[in-house]
């Protein structure tokens, strides 16, 4: 089951990325390939199977509900690319 | 003996002693950096002026005979995936190429509690995803053994940084083989413990559920060493195990009688180089000299832990890159709306590959194709984990080869993602079930180190210490690499001055 370039324009735009008309293409041809590969997995019966999403036995690891200092706002803004009034700034959504 | 050969357990012995001070020490280091790195380009960043402040505070407890730990003044490097406060912090990304982290990671926070001196950031494939460290923004590392060779990925600065003495220690991290690879590509010992052993706080993630830092080393004693310093449990990582350091450095003098070695069927079969495969062999007969006991055992399932590994690592990348969106750090595009911001930004900052991996996630977990894919991969990863637990009911330990080659040629697996994730078919069973594993360095083929590999049950490390010594003593110390090839390359490229 191959890849088929719209599937590509569709998983590009869910993860923001802008691909240039001959790079499609080339996206389209390399995934189509691993994916394919990847079909094998279909050989397997797992129909009763539980899927492991982690390999630890441990579950809800919670701390106490206490207040402690975070980031400072200035360290938080240290790295910021544009910030203003103290605050992320970016360009406008429309 | 010069400085950079002395492994971490006589440098720390001789500065104790007073023999060298970690000033000297830190030095020399820094000098074999400066002559050799042009050519290697192991290193991201160097930190000489920390690292000799650094050195300075060390010497000064040294005198006092108040060392902090075995690695006190001892100078080695981070694989540039740990956030270290105020050190530029790249994961050999355009993205994050002048990112300065606010915080330390918790590995970073013990070892510098130990009294390591950090002499650099090492290179490696952009966002940890690769097994050659050519994606890497910085330009690929060179392998110290033959230059026009990878020195395997994703931490190849690490590995290739150690092998050519250029730190006594290095750290990487390893999701899908990224440190036990490299290792047996530059002949060198590569360990990634137990999921969850290791704090994962402060490592920029790519598979949360597969990412684990480890420790490249001269000897498995060294290994030991630093483990004994990075393990542990940390209230900062929700994902990191209830459990404390083990007895690491005693395993490595436990002797061999009557520990039981499997060999796997699965790992000793075509699409595996017919001399490592003898390798593995031979190794198995030097541990029953010892006392180990070999048994052949099976893994069934190991041929659909790759396809499953690179479906998961995927999805989880996807998930984990969303961050970089501008914002807040690293790159960003100039453009005229958020959105148009967001596409440039992405499409700016990040390499062909990791848009590549994002891609592949992103489309198995899309809507319609997760249960095929990404669900099925869980369900897979039982099934692995499954014939390991079973296997470890009959055998302590499982050797196999490290990887299905020795080291390739630069540029030979750039055009085929697939040859190259084919590499990682001995290391990323490990990972999906959470186990840890070690590179051990056996042998040089045709010039290039072959490495091969221990795998231990959940929190066995000090298993793969004990076998892993055991082997190591047997396979004896490798030839280093021949440097003046490194500084040939260097002035080649120079000629046109």
């Amino acid at each position: 089951m191959g890849v088929s370039l719209k599937e590509v324009e569709y998983a590009a735009n869910l993860a923001r990325l802008e691909l240039a008309p001959g790079e499609k293409e080339a996206y389209t041809e390399k995934l189509s390939a691993i994916f394919e590969y990847m079909e094998q997995l279909q050989e397997l019966d797992t129909a009763n199977i539980p899927p492991t999403t982690h390999v630890l036995n441990m579950e809800n690891v919670f701390r106490e509900d206490s207040v402690s200092p975070g980031l400072s706002r200035e360290k938080a803004l240290s790295n910021a690319p544009e910030q203003s009034g103290g605050c992320f700034k970016v360009p406008r959504i429309l | 003996m010069q400085i950079w050969e002395y492994s971490l357990e006589s440098l720390s012995q001789a500065l104790v002693k007073g023999e060298i001070t970690s000033r000297q020490a830190t030095l020399a280091f820094l000098n074999r950096i400066a002559e050799l790195d042009p050519a290697l380009n192991s290193y991201i960043t160097v930190t000489g002026e920390e690292a000799l402040k650094a050195a300075g505070e060390a010497d000064e407890r040294l005198a006092q005979g108040r060392a902090l730990s075995p690695l006190d003044g001892v100078p080695m490097a981070l694989k540039d995936i740990f956030c270290v406060e105020n050190v530029l912090t790249t994961c050999a990304s355009k993205m994050l190429s002048n990112y300065v982290p606010p915080y330390d990671s918790t590995v970073w926070q013990r070892l510098k509690g130990a009294g390591a001196v950090l002499l650099g950031k090492c290179n490696m494939d952009e966002f940890a995803m690769g097994s050659t460290t050519e994606s890497s923004y910085y330009g690929p590392c060179r392998n110290p053994y033959a230059p026009d060779y990878v020195p395997g990925g994703s931490s190849g600065g690490s590995a290739a940084a150690l092998a050519a003495g250029l730190a006594a220690y290095t750290l990487g991290t390893d999701t899908g083989g990224s440190i036990r690879q490299p290792a047996s590509f530059c002949g060198v010992v590569g360990l990634k413990p137990t999921y969850g052993l290791v704090s994962r706080y402060g490592i920029i993630p790519y598979a949360s559920s597969l990412d684990q830092a480890g420790i490249f080393a001269k000897t498995v004693k060294d290994c030991a060493l630093v483990l004994a310093v990075i393990a542990g449990h940390d209230r900062r990582d929700s994902t990191s195990a209830p459990t404390q350091a083990a007895a690491y450095a005693e395993a490595c003098d436990r002797p061999l009688k009557g520990v039981k070695i499997g060999l796997p069927r699965e790992f000793l079969a075509e699409g595996v180089d017919d001399e490592i495969i003898k390798a593995v062999h031979e190794a198995a007969g030097k541990l029953a000299e010892q006392g180990g006991e070999i048994l052949q055992v099976s893994l069934p399932h190991t041929k659909y832990a790759l396809p499953a590994y690179y479906i998961l690592a995927s999805a989880e990348a996807s998930a984990n890159l969303a961050r970089y969106d501008g914002v807040r750090y690293g790159y960003r595009a100039k453009r005229e709306n958020l959105r148009e911001m967001f596409l440039a930004t992405r499409s700016e900052g990040f390499g062909p590959e990791v848009k590549r991996r994002i891609m592949l996630g992103t489309y198995a977990l899309s809507s319609g194709y997760y249960d095929a894919y990404y669900n099925k991969t869980l369900q897979v990863r039982t099934l692995v984990k499954q014939d390991y637990d079973q296997v470890f009911q009959s055998v302590d330990c499982l050797l196999t080869p490290t990887a299905p080659t020795t080291a390739y040629k630069i540029g030979e697996k750039m055009d085929d993602p697939l040859s190259m994730y084919m590499g990682d078919v001995c290391t990323v069973p490990v990972n999906l079930a959470g186990l840890p594993g070690m590179s051990v360095p056996y042998s040089l083929s045709q010039g290039l180190p072959l490495g091969l590999q221990l795998i231990g049950p959940p929190f066995g490390e000090a298993r793969l210490f004990q076998v892993g010594a055991a082997l190591e003593a047997k396979a004896g110390k490798l030839p280093g690499p021949d440097f003046k090839n490194l500084i040939r390359t260097e002035q080649g490229g120079n000629s046109n001055d």
